[in-house]
């Protein structure tokens, strides 16, 4: 496996690591004001309501930003550089980091629609990463 | 407002900084401390505050407490800073604040780190990533420069902006410290070299980022009344206000307007002063489209407009309003943490005047920006001659 850094799992985000490992990206939904956000809270960052619903996300999204990264952060990316860091807005409304992977490095632009996909980085491990939607 | 012209900086003092490897960085926070008493006429014992920020090189859990034992202080007020950028002013405002409601009369601030002879690069380079979300930002093995590059990506996109708009902040950065004998970087350079300069991360480019440094910088704040005494005019403070937006990029609800927006607007309000009363600005630069958006949220600039006051040379030594005097952290230095103490003590000099080919003419108001975080928590403050009270 790679070198890579993997999330450090905490009691409140275990759900949600989980759901990865499946294969599933999951947002969290509120009862009270209906905001979707990410990443997982307690409770909702835009009215304090507890315990927001966790909700499957359907993977859709487009690029709100991005780079190139040149120069890695760590040994454990060189082997990636060149390689795209982004931010992604998801159809429901919040923005993630992801990488974009296995696509053309010349097409990836603001506003592009990008697909989740997932990269096993542990056999507990499996980070949500985009790809251009072709 | 009771804080308005309460206390003023009289003492300041930089170490030297670039490669300084024959110093630690507690050394350099003390000699830092013991240049500032001295510009200011006092001894040790006159200080009854000491605030300092934690050290990337030589952590310690209770910074300023250590450097207290070291020189043999027992300070009534004694605090760390745990970051640096806009929490460098944040700790300055609440020192005042400390003074203003009498648990102490004088405090040193004082910063000091060895990025660049006290850690690796590759280590110097994973700790400053270290402000990523480790579990939502960092496993996407994004750099520094990387986090900024996607606001810089955003701000091209929102505002039709060029990448010389971002250069012409360098080379105005570079005009400046080629009038600093202390900057480390003072060969000219024109926007042909920064766009000629190797990519770190698109759209950033070696020159659109800050240096790392060694070195640290210390001021003396004190109650107005007792400012009188002191060798050099007392710089006082008009006006300090903080903002907040996000913490982590990927949560940021805007990228190309930021909370310095709401800084400014509070520093403003509490020196009774408005951007048109600026007589020169330093801004913090650790990359530079973070000056762009910083003009344009206080108010020095029109909302996608600060590229071109840079291209017309505005922000230049002798420019309509003069922008990071010193070269900034882009050429005069930046070690980390400490960075923008660097433009406190400039400012500083400025306001005190005869600066020779340096001096902004009739200089009586600067303000002084940072931001801490990827664009996240700014502060905002607004300093004065005796004539601006």
């Amino acid at each position: 496996m790679s070198d890579k850094p993997l999330p450090p799992v905490d009691a409140e985000s275990r759900a949600y690591w989980e759901a990865c490992n499946t294969g599933r990206l999951l947002l969290q939904r509120c009862a009270a004001c209906a905001s979707v956000q990410f990443y997982p809270r307690v409770l909702c960052a835009q009215c304090g309501a507890v315990s927001p619903e966790p909700v499957d996300a359907s993977g859709h999204g487009i690029i709100r930003t991005f780079t190139i990264i040149r120069r890695a952060v760590s040994a454990a990316f060189d082997a990636d550089v060149p390689y795209v860091v982004a931010l992604i807005e998801l159809a429901e409304g919040p923005t993630m980091m992801s990488n974009i992977i296995d696509s053309p490095l010349e097409a990836v632009a603001i506003g592009a629609p990008v697909q989740l996909t997932f990269e096993r980085r542990s056999d507990a491990i499996n980070i949500p990463q985009f790809r251009l939607v072709p | 407002m009771a804080l308005k012209g309460s206390t003023a900086i009289i003492g300041v003092h930089d170490t030297r900084v670039g490669k300084v490897p024959e110093k630690s960085a507690t050394a350099l926070c003390v000699e830092a401390v013991l240049g500032a008493l001295a510009d200011a006429g006092l001894r040790l014992a006159d200080v009854d505050g000491l605030v300092t920020c934690n050290s990337m090189a030589q952590p310690h859990m209770y910074h300023a407490e250590m450097v207290a034992e070291y020189l043999g202080l027992k300070p009534r007020y004694c605090a760390t800073a745990a970051a640096g950028g806009g929490a460098t002013f944040t700790v300055l405002y609440q020192a005042a604040l400390a003074i203003e409601a009498g648990i102490c009369d004088t405090v040193v601030i004082a910063m000091a780190d060895s990025l660049r002879s006290g850690l690796s690069r590759e280590a110097a380079m994973v700790m400053q990533s270290s402000s990523g979300h480790a579990q939502f930002e960092t496993p996407y093995g994004a750099t520094v420069p990387g986090y900024y590059a996607l606001i810089a990506q955003a701000y091209l996109h929102a505002y039709d902006a060029r990448p010389e708009h971002f250069a012409a902040v360098a080379v105005s950065g570079r005009q400046h410290a080629c009038l600093n004998p202390a900057a480390e970087m003072r060969k000219p350079i024109t926007i042909e070299d920064v766009l000629a300069s190797r990519l770190i991360a698109d759209p950033l480019r070696l020159l659109d980022c800050s240096l790392v440094s060694d070195g640290g910088a210390a001021v003396v704040l004190t109650r107005a009344d007792r400012a009188a005494h002191a060798p050099h005019s007392p710089v006082y403070l008009l006006g300090a206000g903080e903002g907040r937006g996000h913490e982590h990029i990927s949560q940021a609800a805007s990228l190309t307007q930021s909370a310095a927006r709401l800084s400014g607007e509070r520093a403003y309000a509490m020196a009774g002063l408005s951007p048109a009363d600026v007589d020169l600005a330093q801004v913090y630069d650790c990359f530079t489209p973070v000056v762009l958006i910083e003009m344009e949220d206080l108010g020095l600039c029109g909302v996608g407009e600060a590229g071109d006051f840079f291209l017309r040379g505005d922000g230049a030594p002798g420019g309509r309003l003069p922008i990071n005097t010193h070269g900034g952290l882009l050429s005069h230095t930046h070690p980390g943490n400490p960075g923008s103490m660097f433009a406190l003590t400039e400012s500083v000099r400025q306001l005190r005047g005869g600066l020779g080919e340096r001096q902004v003419a009739d200089a009586n108001v600067a303000l002084v920006h940072a931001q801490g975080g990827i664009l996240s928590s700014h502060c905002t403050v607004l300093l004065g001659t005796e004539a601006t009270l």
